[in-house]
C-alpha cells in the first residue's frame, strides 16, 4: 500500500492536470451550450494552439507563459472568423451540416499541420519544466501549479464576462431564445462567432499551460478532447461550473488510477466514469433537465 | 386606402411576402401616425405575425416598400430596425427564461437606449412593481401575465418610437387582459405610438383609433375603429352577432 503522502501528492497532481482538462472542456461546453453543436474541430484547434506555442518558443524564443496575452486574441480571432465565415455560412442553418463542417475542418487543420511540421513529436524544455515547489512535505510540479491557478482565474473571468457584460448576457440570451434576442437587436451570427471565439481563446490558454510539461504532434489534440468530452458529460452539457469541477475531478481520477493501476491504465477510470454517468445521470452533475 | 400624411411614422405600400413558395401577405398597404394606436385584427393564420416579422426584419419582404420615421427599412437587419426605434413585443413573449428579470430588461437596451438604461429601468420598475420585487429571479419562473409585462418592459427599455404588440392578451386570464389594455392606454397617453395586433376584437377596437381587418393576406376592411365596430359584416364574422 502507498503512504498517504504519495496518495495526496497524486491527488494534487491530478487536480493540476484536471485544471487544464477543465479549460479545454470549458470551450467545448460553451460552444455546445450556445450554438447547440458539438465542435469536432476542438481537438485540431487545440493542436494548432500548441504548435503556435512551440513555434513562439523554438523560433522566436518567447516563453510559453508570455505567449498567453498574444495567443488568446489570436485564437479568439481565428475562432470568430471560422464560425462567422466558414462554419455558419456552410451549415445553412442545419445542425447536421455543422457537425460535418467541423469534422471536415479538423481533418484539414490536422493535415496542414502534418504537411508543415511532419508527424514528429516536439517538446520545449524551459528552465522551470521540471522545477518543483515544496508544500510542507509535498513536492508539487511548478508548471502544473501555475496551470491550476491560471485555469481557475480564467474560469472566473469567463463567468464574469457571461454574467456582467452585455455581450455575455446576449450570449446567454441567444442560447435559449434566438428570436427574442433578434428582436432586441442582438446580432445572432455575431454572438455565435464571439462564443466560438471565446471557446478557442480557452484553448489558447490551455495550450500555453500544457506546453512546458507536455509534447505536441499533429494528432495530440484528439486525446485531450476525448477527455474533455467526458468532462462535459460529467459536468452537464453547457454548464460552466460543471466543466471546471468535472475537469478537476477527472484529473484526480486519472491520477489515482495511474497510481494504482499503472500509468498506461490511468485513463481507464475516466471512461468507466463516462459510462457510469451516461447510465445513471445522463444530464450530468450540473446539467439542466431535458 | 387613405393617403399617408408626410408626418406618418410607419408606412407600408404593396407589401408581399411568404415562406418558400407560399405567399402569405398579398399586397398590404397601411400607415401608423405618431402617437396613434392602430390595431390589426384577424383570426389565426391570416398573416398577422408574418406582417410583424417583416416589419422587424426577421423575414424579408418580397415586394413593396416599408418606411419608418422617413427611412426605408425593408431589407434592413433586425438590429438596424431596432436601432431606429421600431420595437416589437412578439407573440409568445420570447423573454429569456434563463436570465434574471433585471437582465432581461437590461438586454432590452442592448441596441438602443443604453445611455438612459438606469433611468428607464427605474421607470419600468415603477410601472410594474411586481417585476421590481422579483428583479433577481429567473424570468422563466414568472406567470404568463408577468412574462407579458416583462416582455413589454423589455420593449420599452429600447425607448421605442413605435411599439408593436403581437397578441399581448393571448393566454391571459380576463382580469389580466383588462390590466393589459389599461396599460396600453396609459403608454399611448404618454405619447407612444402603438401597433396592436390582436384576435381580441372588442377590446382592441375600444383602445385603437383606427383598425385594419386582415383576411387571407389582404386588408378586407380599414377605417376608424368606431365605424368598423359598427359594421354589420364584421359583427357577423368576428363577433357572431
Amino acid at each position: 500500500m502507498y503512504s498517504p503522502q504519495i496518495i495526496l501528492e497524486a491527488m494534487l497532481n491530478g487536480l493540476m492536470t484536471g485544471a487544464v482538462y477543465a479549460l479545454i472542456a470549458l470551450g467545448l461546453t460553451l460552444i455546445y451550450g450556445v450554438l447547440h453543436i458539438i465542435n469536432f474541430a476542438h481537438g485540431a484547434l487545440l493542436t494548432c494552439a500548441m504548435f503556435a506555442v512551440w513555434v513562439a518558443w523554438a523560433w522566436l524564443g518567447i516563453d510559453p507563459y508570455a505567449v498567453i496575452p498574444l495567443l488568446v486574441p489570436l485564437m479568439f480571432a481565428l475562432g470568430y472568423g471560422l464560425q462567422r465565415f466558414v462554419i455558419g455560412p456552410a451549415s445553412h442553418g442545419d445542425d447536421g451540416n455543422i457537425l460535418l463542417v467541423t469534422l471536415g475542418l479538423s481533418i484539414v487543420l490536422e493535415n496542414v499541420l502534418l504537411a508543415t511540421f511532419q508527424s514528429d513529436t516536439r517538446t520545449l524544455d524551459t528552465d522551470y519544466s521540471f522545477q518543483v515547489v515544496a508544500l510542507g512535505p509535498l513536492l508539487l510540479s511548478f508548471p502544473r501549479l501555475i496551470g491550476l491557478a491560471v485555469a481557475v482565474v480564467v474560469t472566473g473571468l469567463l463567468w464574469l464576462v457571461l454574467n456582467r457584460t452585455d455581450t455575455g448576457k446576449a450570449i446567454r440570451a441567444v442560447a435559449r431564445e434566438k428570436l427574442g434576442a433578434n428582436l432586441v437587436g442582438i446580432d445572432v451570427p455575431h454572438i455565435y462567432a464571439v462564443t466560438f471565439g471565446l471557446g478557442c481563446a480557452c484553448l489558447a490558454v490551455a495550450a500555453c499551460l500544457l506546453m512546458p510539461t507536455f509534447y505536441v504532434n499533429p494528432r495530440i489534440g484528439g486525446a485531450f478532447v476525448l477527455v474533455a468530452f467526458t468532462v462535459v458529460v460529467l459536468g452537464g452539457m453547457g454548464s460552466i461550473p460543471g466543466a471546471l469541477l468535472g475537469g478537476l475531478f477527472i484529473g484526480v481520477v486519472e491520477s489515482l488510477c495511474g497510481l494504482f493501476l499503472g500509468d498506461s491504465l490511468g485513463q481507464l477510470g475516466i471512461f468507466l466514469i463516462f459510462i457510469a454517468v451516461l447510465l445513471v445521470r445522463p444530464t450530468g452533475l450540473f446539467g439542466a433537465k431535458a | 386606402m387613405a393617403e399617408a400624411s408626410p408626418d406618418t411614422l410607419l408606412e407600408i405600400r404593396g407589401l408581399t411576402t411568404g415562406y418558400g413558395a407560399t405567399e402569405v401577405l398579398r399586397g398590404v398597404d397601411m400607415a401608423v401616425g405618431p402617437g396613434e394606436i392602430v390595431t390589426v385584427l384577424g383570426s389565426n393564420g391570416v398573416g398577422k405575425t408574418t406582417l410583424n416579422k417583416v416589419l422587424s426584419g426577421v423575414l424579408p419582404a418580397w415586394t413593396g416598400d416599408i418606411r419608418f420615421a422617413g427611412q426605408r427599412i425593408a431589407g434592413q437587419s433586425a438590429a438596424r430596425i431596432v436601432e431606429q426605434g421600431l420595437i416589437q413585443v412578439p407573440e409568445g413573449r420570447k423573454i429569456f427564461p434563463n436570465l434574471s428579470i433585471r437582465e432581461n430588461l437590461e438586454l432590452g437596451s442592448y441596441r438602443r437606449g443604453k445611455p438612459n438604461r438606469a433611468r428607464n429601468l427605474e421607470r419600468i420598475f415603477a410601472t410594474f412593481p411586481r417585476l421590481k420585487e422579483r428583479a433577481g429571479q429567473m424570468a422563466g419562473t414568472l406567470s404568463g401575465g408577468e412574462q407579458q409585462m416583462l416582455a413589454i418592459g423589455r420593449g420599452l427599455m429600447a425607448e421605442p418610437l413605435l411599439l408593436i404588440l403581437d397578441e399581448p392578451s393571448l393566454g391571459l386570464s380576463p382580469l389580466v387582459v383588462e390590466e393589459m389594455f389599461g396599460l396600453i392606454r396609459k403608454l399611448n397617453a404618454d405619447g407612444l405610438a402603438i401597433l396592436l395586433v390582436e384576435q381580441n376584437v372588442v377590446q382592441s377596437l375600444e383602445v385603437a383609433r383606427r383598425a385594419y381587418i386582415l383576411e387571407n393576406g389582404v386588408f378586407a376592411m380599414s377605417g376608424a375603429s368606431a365605424d368598423i365596430a359598427g359594421d354589420p359584416e364584421l359583427k357577423r364574422t368576428y363577433l357572431g352577432l
